[in-house]
C-alpha cells in the first residue's frame, strides 16, 4: 500500500478531475503542475532539513551538540532562521547592477526544480519521463554557473568577481569528467532515459561494474556543487564568501538553500545512475521503492557532509590540475576500457 | 595577445582570515600576488606611552593586552626586565610556578594557532577540536589566576599566588592526556593530504633571510635555525629541564606549522618535569620587594622565548616610581615585516596560509 | 662567553677609537655607526638584530648623565640589541642624536630586520633614518601630527 502511495494519490486526482468533466489536456496540465509544486515544496523543506542535518552532523563531528534549543532536537532551528532572514532587508550596494543582483537569487532555484522534474523518485514516480533524461539533467546542472556569475558580476565587488570567476572555471573543468564518467554507463545501457538506466541495474548496480566512473562522478559532482574540499567559490578564509559576499537577508538565504538543493541533486543523480535508483537491494521489497531512493540519497548526502567536516580546502591551481590532469584522462580511460570490455563480452557471446 | 592589468584589493581590515584588524593592500595579477603591503596599527593603543605614566606595578596588566593568547609569557617578560634592572632575586618555587604557568600558556597559544591554521586552510573541524583542549587549559589557568585571558600573574620577585590545592594534580592529568590529543591533531590536520598540498613548498623562507629579517620563534626554527632562548640563553630555570628544540627543514608553511605541533609535545615534557620537581620545593613564592618600587637609574633589556618568538622588554628607569621608557620587542610585529617578500608570486589562498603560519596576534603587532 | 664579548669589545676599540665601551654595551657616534655595524656583522658574526628602539632624554630630564650636556635641547638615544645566533653572543650598541636634528643612518643595508623597527621608531619618535627604503609611519595614520613617544608630546586626555 505504501509502495504506491504517491501514484495512488495521482490516480485519485486524475479520476476526480475526470469525473468533474475536465477535458483530458487540462487534466494532464493540472496534474503536471501539481507534481511540480509538490517537488518544489519537497526541495524547499528538504533543504531546510538538510541545513539542520549539516549543523547536527558538524556538531557531533566536532565534539559538540549543535542546535537544540528551537523545537525538539532543534528541529525548528532553520525554519526560524529563514523566518528571520525573510524579515530582513536586502541591502543593495550602490554600485551594483540592480537587475542582475536581484535576479540571481530569484533564479537560483530554477535549475534544481527543473532537474528534479526528470528524476524518478520511485517506481512510476517521475514527473517527466524524458528519453534524453541524462542529457537534460546535465544541461540544466551547468545552468547554475550563469546564475552564480550573474550574482558575482552584479555585486560589483572584487571578492564577488573573483568568486564567480572561480565558479565558471571550476564548473567548466569539472563538467567534463562528470559527463565522461557517465558515458560508460550510457554505453552499457544504450539509453539516456533515467528510467531505463535504473531498469538496467536490476541485477547489478553500476557502482560494481563502473567503480572508477562512480568515483570520478562523485568527486566531480562534489566540485560541481562547490562543497569542501572544492569550496573555493565561497572560500570564506580567502575571498570571504565569493559571489554571495554582498548579499544579505533572503538573497543570501536563497543561495544558501540552493547549495543544499544542489547537494540533493548530485546525490539523487548518483543514486539513480550508480546505486540502482529506487531498486531495492537484496530483494528487500517490503520497504517502498521511494523510501529506498531517499535512503540511498541521504547516505550520499551524509558522505558529502562528512567530506566538508574533515577536509581542508584545495587551492585553485591544484583544483584545475586535479580536474584536467587526473579526472579527465581517467574518465577517458574508463570509457575506453568499458568499450573494450563490451566488445569482449559480445565476442564471447554471453 | 590579451592586454592584462594588475589591480589592487584590500585584504582586510575586515576579513575573516587576518586574525584581527589587519590590512594587506594587495596588488594582484589575476589571483597572483604582485605586491602585498601590510598595513597595521588599527589596534594601536599606545601601551608604550601609557606605561610612562603608570607605576611599575601598574604596567603589568597592560602587558596582558598585547599577546592576549599567551599573556602569562608577556607578564613574565616584563617582570624579568624590571628584576634585571633592580637586581631582584626570585624564589625557587616562584620560578617553577612561572615555568609551569608560562609553558601552559604557550601550550594554549600553540593549540589555538594549530586550530586557527586548520581553519585558514579550510578545515573547520580542526579549529573546534583544538578548542576542546584549550578549554581545559583555560579552566586550569582560571583556577590559578582568577582570569581566563588577562592573567597578570607574575609579580616583581615572584608570582601573585601559590597554586591552589590539587591544582598540580589536575594539571598532571591534563598533561597525561595531552599527547593523545596532539596525536589527534596530527591525524586530522597534519596528516591530511590536502593540508600538505596546501602548505608544503609554499611560502618558503631560507635560513639566511630568516636571520637577516630578525624573524623569531617557530618562523625562524621552521627554516632550520636551532635558536630557542630557552636553550640558547637559559633564563629562569630552563637549564633544569630536559627538552628538545624542534626545527624544520624547508622553511615552508608546513614546517612552521609542524614546529608548533612538536613544540607542544616539548612543553608537555617540561611541565611534567616541573610538576615532579616542584613537589620537593617548599618556600616563599615572592621575594623581598619594597612596596614603593623605585629602580635605580639605568636601563635593562631582557628577552624570553614567547610562543610567537623572542619577546624582549627594554625598560629605562629615571629613579622615580614610574618607568621613563618601556619598549617591547614584539615577535609578531617583526615577523610580519617580511610578509610582503614572502607572499609575492603566490596566490591569494597562499597568502592566507602564509599569514596563518606566521601566527600573529594583532594585539601584539600593534601594541 | 663573558670573555669572548670582552675580547670583541677590545678588538673593536682598536678599530674605532672613538667608541665608548662598558661590559656589554658600546656607545658610538652617528658617523661611525654604519661602519661599526658592518664590522660587527661581517667580522664578528652578529647576524641578528634582535631589537631596535629609542628613548627620549630631554635636557631637563636626562636619563643618564653622559657628560654631553652642551646641547640645550637634550638628546635621543637609539638602542640596538645584537645577537650572534650561531655563537650565542649578545651585544648592545647605543647611539645618540640631538633632539633638534634627529638623523641617523639606517642599518637596513646591514640587517633587513631593521626595516619595520626603524619605521616604528620614526613613527613614534620622529628620528629620521637616512637611506631607509620606505620610511613611512607604520602604526599611526599618515596624517598624524607629532611624535607621541617624545617626552614633550602634549597628551590630550587619559590619566595624568
Amino acid at each position: 500500500m505504501l509502495e504506491n502511495l504517491f501514484t495512488n494519490i495521482a490516480g485519485l486526482l486524475r479520476n476526480l478531475l475526470d469525473s468533474a468533466g475536465v477535458p483530458p489536456l487540462w487534466n494532464d496540465v493540472t496534474l503536471l503542475v501539481v507534481k511540480l509544486v509538490a517537488i518544489l515544496v519537497f526541495i524547499l523543506i528538504n533543504a531546510l532539513w538538510l541545513v539542520l542535518m549539516e549543523r547536527k552532523v558538524a556538531g557531533y563531528m566536532q565534539a559538540r551538540i549543535g542546535p537544540n534549543r528551537v523545537g525538539p532536537w532543534g528541529l525548528l532551528q532553520t525554519t526560524c532562521d529563514i523566518g528571520k532572514l525573510i524579515s530582513k532587508e536586502i541591502p543593495i550596494p550602490k554600485s551594483a547592477d540592480k537587475i542582475l543582483f536581484l535576479l540571481a537569487p530569484a533564479l537560483v532555484f530554477v535549475p534544481p526544480l527543473m532537474i528534479f522534474a526528470a528524476i524518478p523518485f520511485g517506481k512510476d514516480m517521475v514527473a517527466l519521463d524524458l528519453n534524453i533524461g541524462l542529457f537534460y539533467v546535465f544541461a540544466l546542472a551547468s545552468l547554475t554557473t550563469i546564475i552564480f556569475w550573474m550574482g558575482g558580476w552584479g555585486s560589483n565587488n572584487k571578492y564577488s568577481l573573483l568568486g564567480s570567476m572561480r565558479v565558471v572555471a571550476q564548473m567548466v573543468s569539472y563538467e567534463l569528467p562528470m559527463i565522461l564518467s557517465v558515458l560508460g554507463v550510457i554505453m552499457l545501457v544504450g539509453s539516456m532515459n533515467l528510467t531505463e538506466i535504473i531498469a538496467a541495474q536490476q541485477n547489478m548496480w553500476f557502482i560494481v561494474t563502473q567503480p572508477i566512473a562512480f568515483l570520478i562522478f562523485f568527486i566531480a559532482a562534489v566540485a560541481e556543487c562547490n562543497r569542501t574540499p572544492f569550496d573555493l567559490v565561497e572560500g570564506e578564509s580567502e575571498i570571504i564568501n565569493g559571489p554571495y559576499t554582498e548579499y544579505g537577508g533572503m538573497g543570501f538565504a536563497m543561495f544558501f538553500l540552493a547549495e543544499y538543493a544542489s547537494i540533493m541533486i548530485i546525490s539523487a543523480m548518483a543514486t539513480t545512475i550508480f546505486l540502482g535508483g529506487w531498486l531495492a537491494p537484496f530483494g528487500l521489497t517490503f520497504i517502498p521503492s521511494w523510501l529506498w531512493f531517499f535512503l540511498k540519497m541521504y547516505v550520499l548526502i551524509f558522505v558529502v557532509m562528512w567530506f566538508r567536516w574533515t577536509f581542508p580546502r584545495i587551492r585553485v591551481d591544484q583544483l584545475m590540475g586535479f580536474g584536467w590532469k587526473i579526472l579527465v584522462p581517467l574518465s577517458l580511460a574508463n570509457v575506453f576500457v568499458t568499450g573494450i570490455g563490451m566488445y569482449i563480452y559480445r565476442a564471447i557471446g554471453w | 595577445m590579451l592586454r592584462t592589468e594588475t589591480y589592487t584589493m584590500n585584504f582586510g581590515p575586515q576579513h575573516p582570515a587576518t586574525h584581527g584588524v589587519f590590512q594587506v593592500v594587495l596588488t594582484l595579477d589575476g589571483e597572483k600576488i604582485v605586491k602585498a603591503e601590510p598595513v597595521c596599527g588599527y589596534l594601536h593603543r599606545g601601551i608604550e606611552k601609557l606605561a610612562e605614566s603608570r607605576t611599575y606595578q601598574q604596567v603589568i596588566p597592560y602587558t596582558d593586552r598585547m599577546d592576549y593568547l599567551a599573556s602569562m609569557l608577556q607578564n613574565w617578560g616584563y617582570v624579568m626586565a624590571v628584576e634585571k634592572l633592580m637586581g631582584l632575586e626570585v624564589p625557587e618555587r616562584a620560578e617553577y610556578l612561572r615555568v609551569i604557568s608560562g609553558e601552559l600558556s604557550r601550550l594554549a597559544s600553540h593549540v589555538l594557532a594549530t586550530g586557527v591554521y586548520a581553519l585558514d586552510v579550510g578545515g573547520f573541524t580542526g579549529f573546534l577540536l583544538c578548542f576542546r583542549e584549550r578549554e581545559r587549559m583555560m579552566d586550569l589557568l582560571e583556577e590559578l589566576t582568577g582570569s581566563r585571558m588577562t592573567f597578570s600573574y607574575a609579580r616583581f620577585g615572584g608570582v601573585a599566588d601559590d597554586a591552589p590545592e590539587g591544582w598540580l594534580e589536575k594539571l598532571d592529568k591534563l598533561m597525561d592526556d595531552m599527547p593523545g590529543y596532539i596525536d589527534e591533531y596530527d591525524g586530522l590536520i597534519t596528516g591530511n593530504e590536502i593540508f600538505q598540498a596546501r602548505t608544503k613548498q609554499v611560502g618558503g623562507l631560507s635560513p639566511e633571510t630568516a636571520i637577516d629579517y630578525s624573524l623569531s620563534g617557530p618562523v625562524l626554527r621552521g627554516s632550520g635555525i636551532n635558536y630557542d632562548l630557552r636553550k640558547a640563553k637559559p633564563y629562569s630555570i630552563y637549564d633544569r629541564f630536559d627538552f628538545e628544540v624542534p626545527v624544520g627543514k624547508n622553511g615552508d608553511c608546513f614546517d612552521r606549522y609542524f614546529c608548533r605541533v612538536r613544540e607542544m609535545r616539548q612543553s608537555v615534557r617540561i611541565i611534567k618535569q616541573a610538576i615532579e620537581q616542584i613537589k620537593e620545593i617548599d618556600g616563599p613564592i615572592k621575594g623581598k620587594v619594597p612596596k614603593a618600587l623605585k629602580p635605580p637609574k639605568g636601563d635593562a633589556y631582557a628577552e624570553i622565548e614567547s610562543s610567537k618568538g623572542i619577546l624582549g622588554f627594554y625598560v629605562v628607569s629615571d629613579g622615580t616610581n614610574k618607568p621613563h621608557r618601556v619598549h617591547v620587542r614584539r615577535p609578531s610585529f617583526i615577523n610580519l615585516g617580511y610578509l610582503d617578500e614572502m607572499s609575492r608570486g603566490w596566490l591569494i589562498a597562499d597568502l592566507v596560509a602564509i599569514l596563518g603560519s606566521i601566527d600573529i596576534v594583532l594585539g601584539e603587532v600593534d601594541c | 662567553m663573558e670573555k669572548k664579548i670582552s675580547e670583541i669589545i677590545s678588538e673593536l676599540k682598536e678599530k674605532f677609537p672613538q667608541i665608548k665601551t662598558s661590559e656589554e654595551t658600546i656607545s658610538v657616534s652617528t658617523e661611525d655607526l654604519l661602519g661599526l655595524m658592518q664590522e660587527l656583522k661581517n667580522s664578528f658574526g652578529f647576524n641578528y638584530l634582535t631589537n631596535l628602539t629609542a628613548a627620549d632624554y630631554p635636557a631637563d630630564a636626562k636619563g643618564k648623565g653622559d657628560g654631553n650636556e652642551d646641547e640645550d635641547d637634550g638628546e635621543m638615544e637609539i638602542v640596538y640589541n645584537l645577537t650572534s645566533v650561531y655563537e650565542k653572543l649578545y651585544l648592545t650598541v647605543k647611539a645618540r642624536v640631538s633632539r633638534k636634528n634627529p638623523e641617523i643612518p639606517s642599518v637596513f643595508p646591514v640587517w633587513g630586520g631593521a626595516n619595520w623597527q626603524e619605521r616604528e621608531v620614526y613613527d613614534l619618535f620622529g628620528i629620521v633614518f637616512t637611506d631607509h627604503p620606505n620610511l613611512k609611519r607604520i602604526l599611526l595614520t599618515d596624517n598624524f601630527e607629532g611624535y607621541p613617544l617624545r617626552k614633550d608630546y602634549q597628551w590630550v586626555g587619559g590619566r595624568k
